[in-house]
């Protein structure tokens, strides 16, 4: 039996894995599967400052290994979070949980994440500024090192607790936004969010997805997202949460050994609802396997290798 | 804790019209349905192809044994048709709410095309509570019509076929009128054309049930939600896929 618990800022998770946001609602919809307990943290469902529907039907395509997602941030907004979703998730779930922060502008992102910041659940924040489903979704902040950097600085500024940033793989350099948002003084980083992408029916020639474009999720991403992760935690001395694609205890395992001091399971919980007690298993079985009695001691392992 | 995940083994499988088939599945998973219209999410591969699970219909059940019936549309359905008698299936099952309110005294249930296998468990609950049953069911042609002589046995059941080959020519709508179908609710699941359809002519008293792409089955992707009268929105896989006629937004 390793020891699982690793300490990032905020977050003292007694395993390092994390449902990755819009996979898991606001939790409690997991608790008719498992007890979700077992788990390190959870990563909210993006929130934004007003409710949103999100966009039209059809929202989801296929790809290989993996899925197309445009859900366009559907959330009941801030102020419902704080007094309903994590009210309800209050007596499932013990531990500090991440507050997903979404928005179409800077004044919006900024008080959303104060608001979420002040609620004794949310032990960190992740904003998302790299959502690819939503026009002037913050996507430009997460493709903009300057824009990325001056939103972190005003978040930093008005955040109750640790906040992270979630990047975006949709850039020609990811480390150049990791260099900008520590620079800013975000607190630890949080990728990669999915890739665009997009898929036709042959017979109209139309997209399957009705905003077009789609986020691009699943196993058929990881090695995407081990690369990044190796690069950027080896130009930032901030921890990252490493995600996409994973869907194995060997996975995560993987992403820990690419950088990541914790790793978010995403899409794997939507055709798996059981997989991440699954993985922290998996992973646990490995460690002993290894000989390796401490999972932090497996951080960033092949950065040895240069 | 509730649970929907069980292993569930093919025992019967047949071709009932060209590319429909019928598939008997069996497992003590299948406890875990509470009402007809409820619904399975069935991964195909343990491997990860196809990705996500394969959202189906339920059209008949017991303690241990499901029926489905399925049309092959794509490289989901091809691959579950051309599974093995003894091949078992990681199923998720009894997804969805489930046509709940079988208080009347006179059914009405309509299926069109791949939309009438969840009437038959519901006509068989219907019918032996002693309600009055009629069932009409729409398909294109006479070469796609299934489980007719199932209902016959059921309830006094209605043909309609676009093109006029099976008795009604034309819709479901068009059959209910030819024949004067009276009831005080009705209960149907189709294509989503004939489900507005219906939601116009008969906004009052009836249950539909409606498909949606699913990324989960769940709950948790918002892949499914549609916009309702009765709240911001519903997600078709947990607060439907039955929706009640007075809150569907046409074409919402």
């Amino acid at each position: 039996m390793a020891n699982l618990r690793v300490k990032l800022p905020g977050l003292d998770m007694k395993n390092p894995v994390i449902p990755a946001s819009g996979t898991f609602g606001f939790g409690y919809e997991f608790e008719k599967f498992y007890d979700i307990n077992v788990l390190g943290s959870m990563m909210l469902k993006g929130t934004t400052l007003e409710s949103r529907f999100g966009n039209p039907l059809p929202r989801i395509a296929e790809g290989p290994s993996g899925m197309l997602n445009a859900i366009g941030l559907q959330n009941p907004g801030a102020q419902a979070v704080l007094e309903e979703e994590l009210e309800k998730l209050r007596p499932l779930y013990e531990d500090k949980v991440i507050a997903n922060v979404a928005g179409s502008c800077f004044e919006d992102y900024v008080e959303c994440a104060r608001l979420l910041s002040s609620h004794d659940k949310v032990g960190a924040l992740e904003i998302n500024i790299s959502c690819p489903n939503v026009k002037a979704g913050g996507i430009q902040f997460g493709t903009n090192p300057e824009m990325a950097a001056d939103l972190t600085k005003a978040i930093k500024d008005v955040s109750q607790v640790p906040v992270y940033i979630k990047l975006s793989p949709n850039v020609t350099d990811i480390v150049s936004m990791a260099k900008a948002v520590e620079a800013a003084g975000a607190d630890g980083i949080t990728m990669i969010n999915t890739l665009i992408g997009m898929r036709f029916d042959i017979k109209s020639g139309k997209p399957i997805i009705a905003n077009k474009t789609g986020g691009y999720s699943g196993p058929a991403i990881f090695p995407v997202a081990l690369r990044m992760v190796y690069q950027v935690t080896q130009a930032v001395s901030i921890p990252v949460i490493g995600m996409g694609g994973i869907a194995t205890g060997k996975d995560a395992i993987e992403m820990m050994i690419a950088g990541a001091s914790a790793v978010a399971v995403g899409c794997q919980n939507l055709v798996d609802p059981y997989a991440c007690p699954k993985i922290i298993s998996e992973m646990n079985d490995i460690l002993d396997q290894m000989g390796i009695s401490d999972i932090n001691e497996i951080v960033g392992l092949s950065h040895q290798h240069q | 804790m509730a649970n929907y995940q069980g292993m569930m083994t093919i025992v019967s499988k047949k071709e009932l019209v060209k590319d429909v088939y019928e598939m008997i599945i069996e497992g003590d998973a299948a406890k875990y349905i509470t009402h007809p219209g409820q619904f399975i999410n069935i991964q195909i591969n343990q491997s990860l192809q196809p990705y996500l699970r394969r959202p189906m219909s339920i059209a008949d059940y017991t303690d241990t044994s499901i029926t489905l019936i399925f049309k092959v549309v794509g490289e989901g359905t091809k691959l579950l048709s051309e599974k093995a008698i003894g091949d078992q299936l990681d199923c998720l099952i009894g997804l969805g709410n489930g046509f709940v309110d079988l208080d009347t005294k006179e059914a009405l249930l309509i299926g069109g095309g791949l939309g009438v296998p969840p009437m038959y468990k519901l006509a068989k609950d219907l019918v032996s509570k002693g309600i009055k049953v009629a069932a009409v069911l729409g398909f294109q042609s006479a070469n796609d019509i299934f489980y007719k002589e199932e209902f016959e046995k059921l309830c006094p059941t209605y043909i309609a076929t676009m093109d006029g080959s099976v008795q009604t020519k034309g819709t479901v709508i068009d059959a209910i009128k030819e024949n004067n179908i009276t009831f005080d609710k009705y209960y149907t699941c189709g294509p989503e054309r004939m489900l507005d359809a219906l939601a116009l002519a008969y906004p009052d008293n009836g249950y539909l049930s409606f498909e949606a792409r699913m990324g989960c089955g769940f709950g948790a992707c918002m892949g499914c939600s549609c916009q309702v009268k009765t709240k911001p929105y519903k997600r078709i896989c947990v607060e439907g896929p039955i929706l009640h006629s007075s809150e569907v937004i046409v074409n919402g």
